[in-house]
């Protein structure tokens, strides 16, 4: 008897018609992290299948990009990924000067280096934060915001501005920090550590979070690098690819840092390296800071940097420059020719593909944002989930709207 | 760890003569110049090759060179280049492949059956440039509207839109629920 009502459900099951519900989750959703939208297929509460829709945000980036100068297109970047700006400045000025051929002075290095792993942990923090709250711990996104606008108050006494930096100029930075740098920055990443062990102690154990994120998303080695994936995505899944190993920039190849990685590929693992990189940037900070050079932070080429202020007001030749520099018309120029450059940001790899035409102004600006490609997994990593799941998958990826759309 | 562009280019030339148009080298970056027709199996045999592996299609992009300045005149062969950037996480190489592609017929074959990251990034250049992937499994536009008209990196689409934004659909009043 047993053996016929197995042997009819299946049969029952194919018979009744197939009933999906199609949803909208987005583009105005809490739990979607900017103005996303996913066209979901409903079977009960599993999803079937799901397309994500993007470009809420297209504002034309790169097509603007052709109609600014090189220093001019640095106030673009702070607006691709709202959560790391100094990343973005940082990276696009080091594409420039690897056009321009130009060299930063070890200080300007430094600080620059300092800056991006703060501005790292200030979007990990936050992205940890929001991935607990998605999943019902508030308190942890609370902390995480608090830790945040300390971070930001350091962000503001050195660039003048605590979203908005646009801080990077080709050849260095456009002014020194201030005197009691190392302070500031000392002030606020010797409170971080707690913070971050208290994060862990209240998540990784939590039973809570572990069922939903254990197992959750999980995309193999071969899937993300298919997909293009960067990150701490990819790091999650066995892959240790980090750029700043890679292809190292700034001083990355002075200081001493691991790069975390997990191999199970799922929501929690993701949670597990972004805890650790943040332990691994207060490492590279303190380094920073302990060996801080002094010196100029931003190149002594002229050409193609800005004299400091007091020089051209009593040297001919530094007024001259200023001027060649600022004038509509003059400007800095890079030769003939293109380049792809790339730096670890918070989300993985963001690379900039410029093309010179030989002009002042680029004739192509290609920003290759990691989220995009990021993004793409999304489909692959909810299909066959149910519905909850898709609100932990995209936490995890941190996926930010305004690089994603550009 | 350095890798030998030497030996890659050797290997690419004895295999892909005809496609090779040229390799040149700027700021230290290699990039492969090929005709369009054989991309596929190019791109496939630099993925699959052990001793180069390029795993990771990190970007593709587009150029269009209808703005070129007289002095750059050699890059345009034609109107479009697609704009490849492979990444091999095991040798620690990049490499960058350009395909050239006429305004008429604006078509090359998809590679997104080489990488799956291929799938967007070939939407966003269809998108932007109107360049037709051949074989895609879902080409449809990716950052504008599906009612856009137009390609806006092109360089012939003007900076500020053509009136698109005052054109936009939208609702006076409250539609009748039916």
């Amino acid at each position: 008897m047993a053996h016929s009502v197995a042997a009819v459900q299946p049969a029952a099951a194919q018979a009744a018609p197939e009933q999906t519900l199609s949803m909208n989750l987005g583009p105005q959703h809490p739990a979607c992290h900017g103005t996303l939208r996913f066209k979901i297929e409903l079977d009960g509460e599993t999803i079937r299948a799901c397309d994500p829709e993007i470009g809420f945000l297209h504002t034309g980036f790169e097509k603007l990009g052709e109609y600014r100068s090189y220093n001019q297109f640095v106030v673009v970047t702070d607006r691709a990924n709202y959560l790391s700006p100094l990343n973005n400045n940082i990276g696009y000025a080091i594409a420039c000067e690897e056009l321009f051929q130009v060299e930063v002075p070890p200080r300007g290095q430094y600080v620059r280096m300092a800056m991006a792993e703060l501005s790292r942990i200030a979007d990990h923090i936050v992205c940890v934060g929001l991935q607990a709250m998605d999943l019902g711990a508030f308190s942890v996104m609370l902390w995480a915001f608090i830790e945040r606008e300390k971070m930001y108050d350091v962000f503001e006494a050195v660039t003048g501005a605590r979203l908005t930096t646009s801080w990077t100029r080709v050849g260095g930075i456009f002014r020194d920090v201030p005197e009691d740098f190392p302070d500031l920055v000392r002030a606020v990443t010797s409170k971080l550590p707690p913070v971050l062990a208290e994060t862990e102690y209240m998540l990784s154990k939590n039973k809570i979070f572990k069922d939903r994120t254990v197992g959750i998303g999980t995309l193999t080695k071969e899937q993300a690098l298919s997909f293009g994936v960067t990150g701490p995505v990819l790091r999650a899944c066995g892959v240790p690819y980090d750029v700043r190993r890679a292809r190292p920039y700034l001083a990355y190849d002075k200081v001493d840092f691991e790069i975390p990685i997990r191999t199970e590929g799922d929501v929690y693992s993701r949670f597990l390296v972004r805890q650790e990189e943040m332990r691994q940037s207060l490492k590279i900070i303190e380094q920073c800071l302990a060996n801080l050079p002094s010196g100029p932070v931003c190149s002594v080429d002229h050409k193609v940097a800005l004299p400091p202020k007091d020089l051209v007001y009593h040297d001919m030749e530094s007024l001259i420059h200023h001027f060649k520099i600022v004038m509509p018309g003059h400007g800095i120029a890079p030769p003939e020719g293109e380049v792809y450059s790339c730096t670890e940001v918070p989300n993985g790899e963001l690379g900039f593909y410029l093309v010179s035409d030989g002009t002042g102004l680029p004739y192509r600006v290609r920003i290759r944002p990691p989220s995009f490609y990021n993004h793409q997994t999304f489909s692959a990593q909810v299909k066959g989930r149910m519905l909850s799941d898709a609100v932990a998958i995209l936490s995890s990826m941190n996926t930010i709207a305004g690089e994603l759309d550009r | 760890m350095s890798f030998d562009f030497e030996k890659l280019q050797r290997a690419v030339r004895e295999r892909f003569d005809s496609e090779v148009l040229e390799w040149t080298v700027f700021r230290e970056q290699h990039c492969l110049h090929l005709a369009p027709e054989r991309i596929v199996d190019v791109l496939r045999f630099l993925r699959d090759e052990p001793a180069f592996n390029f795993a990771m299609l990190t970007d593709v992009t587009a150029l269009d060179h209808l703005k070129l300045p007289a002095s750059m005149e050699h890059w345009a062969r034609e109107r479009f280049a697609v704009v490849y950037h492979l990444n091999s996480l095991e040798h620690g190489a990049r490499l960058r492949v350009k395909a050239y592609v006429p305004e008429e017929p604006c078509e090359i074959d998809s590679v997104s059956g080489v990488w799956a990251s291929a799938n967007w990034g070939e939407r966003e250049v269809f998108d932007m440039y109107g360049i037709v992937f051949r074989g895609h499994p879902d080409l449809r536009r990716i950052l504008t509207p599906d009612h856009f008209d137009g390609h806006p990196l092109r360089k012939d689409y003007p900076l500020k839109g053509r009136g698109e934004r005052d054109n936009f659909p939208k609702y006076t009043e409250i539609p009748e629920r039916g």
